[in-house]
């Protein structure tokens, strides 16, 4: 295993994020905090308890998921779209490593930012609202694993973008819905029935849900089938990243 | 001499059914300058990317020092150096850290004294600290040189290296190229500057529509195929030669004071006495005579067209 590369990549990578610390932590951490103020703090005290958490402290998860996600995808699509626009790419592709080492190089630093910034919104969240961990180790388990995976789902859009615009295009367009309505400011059990069954089609449910658990011990499903669908989601985007390496797509011609 | 690189039967047809290389059979040999002509899209650039693992061949095999490309990828990249055409650089990196990234990620150890000396070497050391968005191109040009070295190659790919640098960071690149040599560097450039080919390379291939349609040592090329010109300073000047001359190569140049007379040097008669002769007979006199070999551009043009013909 070429170490020496995965580290270069890997330390390349998280350079880039201390370089624009401004877009990189000190963004989403704001927008975080805003939502605390205007959803937690203005409506939040006018909304009952759920599940016997206050409203508050309820969407912590959520709010954590949303940062989580959607900076996993930034910071991985960037990462790899960045030298594909720039041209350097061919330095990658002319370099004795292998995909798995790329991917190893590029997500793995994308999952550490994405971590980094999960706890800091834990920690800037703990200013607004008081929090209980329950499982504090599953928390963490979670964050990694929901780290992961979305890293690899960025890395796939990176690969797969030929412009900024498609850069944007999925986290806008597909992400941010999902999570908005993947229960983050809400128990999916407040919907009606329908709802409710449609719900279960949008994979962040289950994420929000087994972050919750590791909070409060309340989900919306059980934590064993929420584990497993985003197991299942990050062996799919593992099998989209194997066969890009394969086929070369978007990376040789 | 061992075979550095040995390219058997390699094409390369990209999607749209453009055949960028055809059947492509050639060898680099350990520690010589291969120069790489041809006119824009000939086919140089596809045939190092293919080499270094940019471009995927469509068939055919290529071996560097005894392994192939596909399967023992990480042995043959890792003795490859690149040094591409565009000048892609990140624009927010500094000049160390891009040249260190290189070394990692090409699996060597951090070496700060071998990337100082690098750095030094190609005039770079002053700007190590330097983002990349502000040097010239000149300087981005040693930058990516300093890329490809940085991890010792033994084999340095220059793609275009001198194109759009100034006469003096040539010269300079020129002379780096051959103490590069003199330690054991293989070292292929394409170029469009025949001088550069000239000036450098121990052999010389010219590519045109992807196919390899010469490779000679240059010496030899230029003996084999260049053509020899005879001048002869004239003490009159002449409006136009007598009929009796049409029959030799003759051309009367600069407003009729010279002239000049064109002749194969591998022929077994070059005919310059009996055109001399012919020139006395005819009662033309000359102060001066020089000869001039024709040069390796006039040789590449003359073969590109014989290949469009």
């Amino acid at each position: 295993m070429n170490s020496h590369a995965i580290i270069a990549i890997y330390k390349y990578e998280m350079a880039r994020a201390f370089r624009t610390i401004g877009q990189s932590i000190a963004s989403p951490v704001i927008s975080t905090a805003l939502y605390f103020v205007v959803f937690g703090s203005a409506i939040g005290s006018r909304i009952t308890e759920i599940d016997g958490v206050s409203y508050g402290a309820f969407i912590v998860p959520g709010l954590i998921m949303l940062s989580l996600l959607t900076q996993s995808i930034a910071n991985a699509s960037f990462g790899i779209f960045f030298p594909k626009f720039t041209g350097t790419i061919y330095e990658i592709l002319s370099a004795p490593i292998s995909p798995l080492e790329i991917v190893l190089g590029y997500v793995g630093a994308a999952t550490t930012k994405s971590l980094i910034l999960g706890i800091i919104i834990l920690a800037t969240a703990a200013l607004f609202v008081p929090l209980e961990i329950k499982h504090p180790f599953i928390m963490l388990f979670f964050m990694t694993l929901t780290a992961l995976t979305f890293s690899l789902f960025g890395f796939i859009i990176g690969v797969w973008a030929t412009g900024f615009e498609k850069l944007q295009i999925i986290p806008l367009l597909v992400i941010t819905p999902l999570v908005f309505l993947g229960g983050t400011f809400y128990s999916i059990n407040m919907l009606p029935p329908f709802w409710q069954t449609v719900t279960l089609f949008n994979p962040v449910v289950y994420l929000i849900s087994g972050f919750r658990w590791s909070f409060y011990e309340i989900a919306d499903v059980d934590i064993a089938f929420s584990l497993a669908m985003i197991s299942l989601t990050l062996a799919i985007f593992l099998a989209i990243v194997w066969w890009i390496f394969r086929s070369g797509y978007q990376l040789k011609t | 001499m061992k075979k550095m690189i040995q390219i058997e039967n390699l094409s390369k047809v990209y999607g749209g059914g453009f055949k960028a290389l055809n059947n492509i059979n050639l060898t680099i040999k350990e520690g010589e300058i291969f120069a790489l002509l041809g006119p824009n899209g000939a086919g140089k650039t596809t045939l190092i990317s293919a080499i270094c693992g940019i471009v995927n061949p469509t068939s055919g095999t290529v071996t560097v020092n005894g392994h192939d490309i596909i399967k023992d990828y990480r042995e043959t990249r890792a003795l490859i150096g690149l040094v591409p055409q565009e000048l892609t650089t990140d624009a927010f990196e500094s000049v160390w850290s891009t040249v260190s990234f290189s070394r990692g990620l090409f699996g060597k150890a951090p070496d700060p004294a071998h990337i100082e000396k690098v750095l030094k070497d190609l005039s770079l050391w002053d700007k190590k600290d330097n983002m990349l968005m502000t040097l010239s191109g000149g300087m981005k040009r040693r930058v990516l040189i300093a890329k490809a070295l940085s991890h010792e190659p033994q084999i340095l790919f220059l793609d275009e290296p001198t194109a759009g640098v100034d006469v003096e960071l040539r010269k300079d690149m020129w002379q780096m190229v051959r103490e590069l040599r003199a330690n054991g560097v293989t070292i292929i450039l394409t170029t469009h500057y025949i001088e550069e080919a000239e000036e450098m390379a121990d052999r010389i291939g010219v590519i045109n529509n992807g196919e390899i349609i010469l490779v000679e040592e240059k010496s030899e090329l230029m003996q084999k195929l260049g053509k020899k010109e005879l001048y002869l300073e004239l003490q009159e000047t002449h409006d136009q030669l007598p009929d009796n001359l049409n029959e030799f190569d003759l051309e009367l140049i600069e407003e009729g004071t010279r002239l000049k007379y064109t002749y194969d040097t591998q022929s077994e008669r070059t005919g310059i006495t009996t055109m001399l002769n012919a020139v006395s007979e005819c009662g033309i006199k000359f102060k001066d005579l020089n000869t001039k070999q024709s040069s390796l551009e006039e040789i590449f043009v003359e073969l590109v067209k014989k290949n469009h013909e």
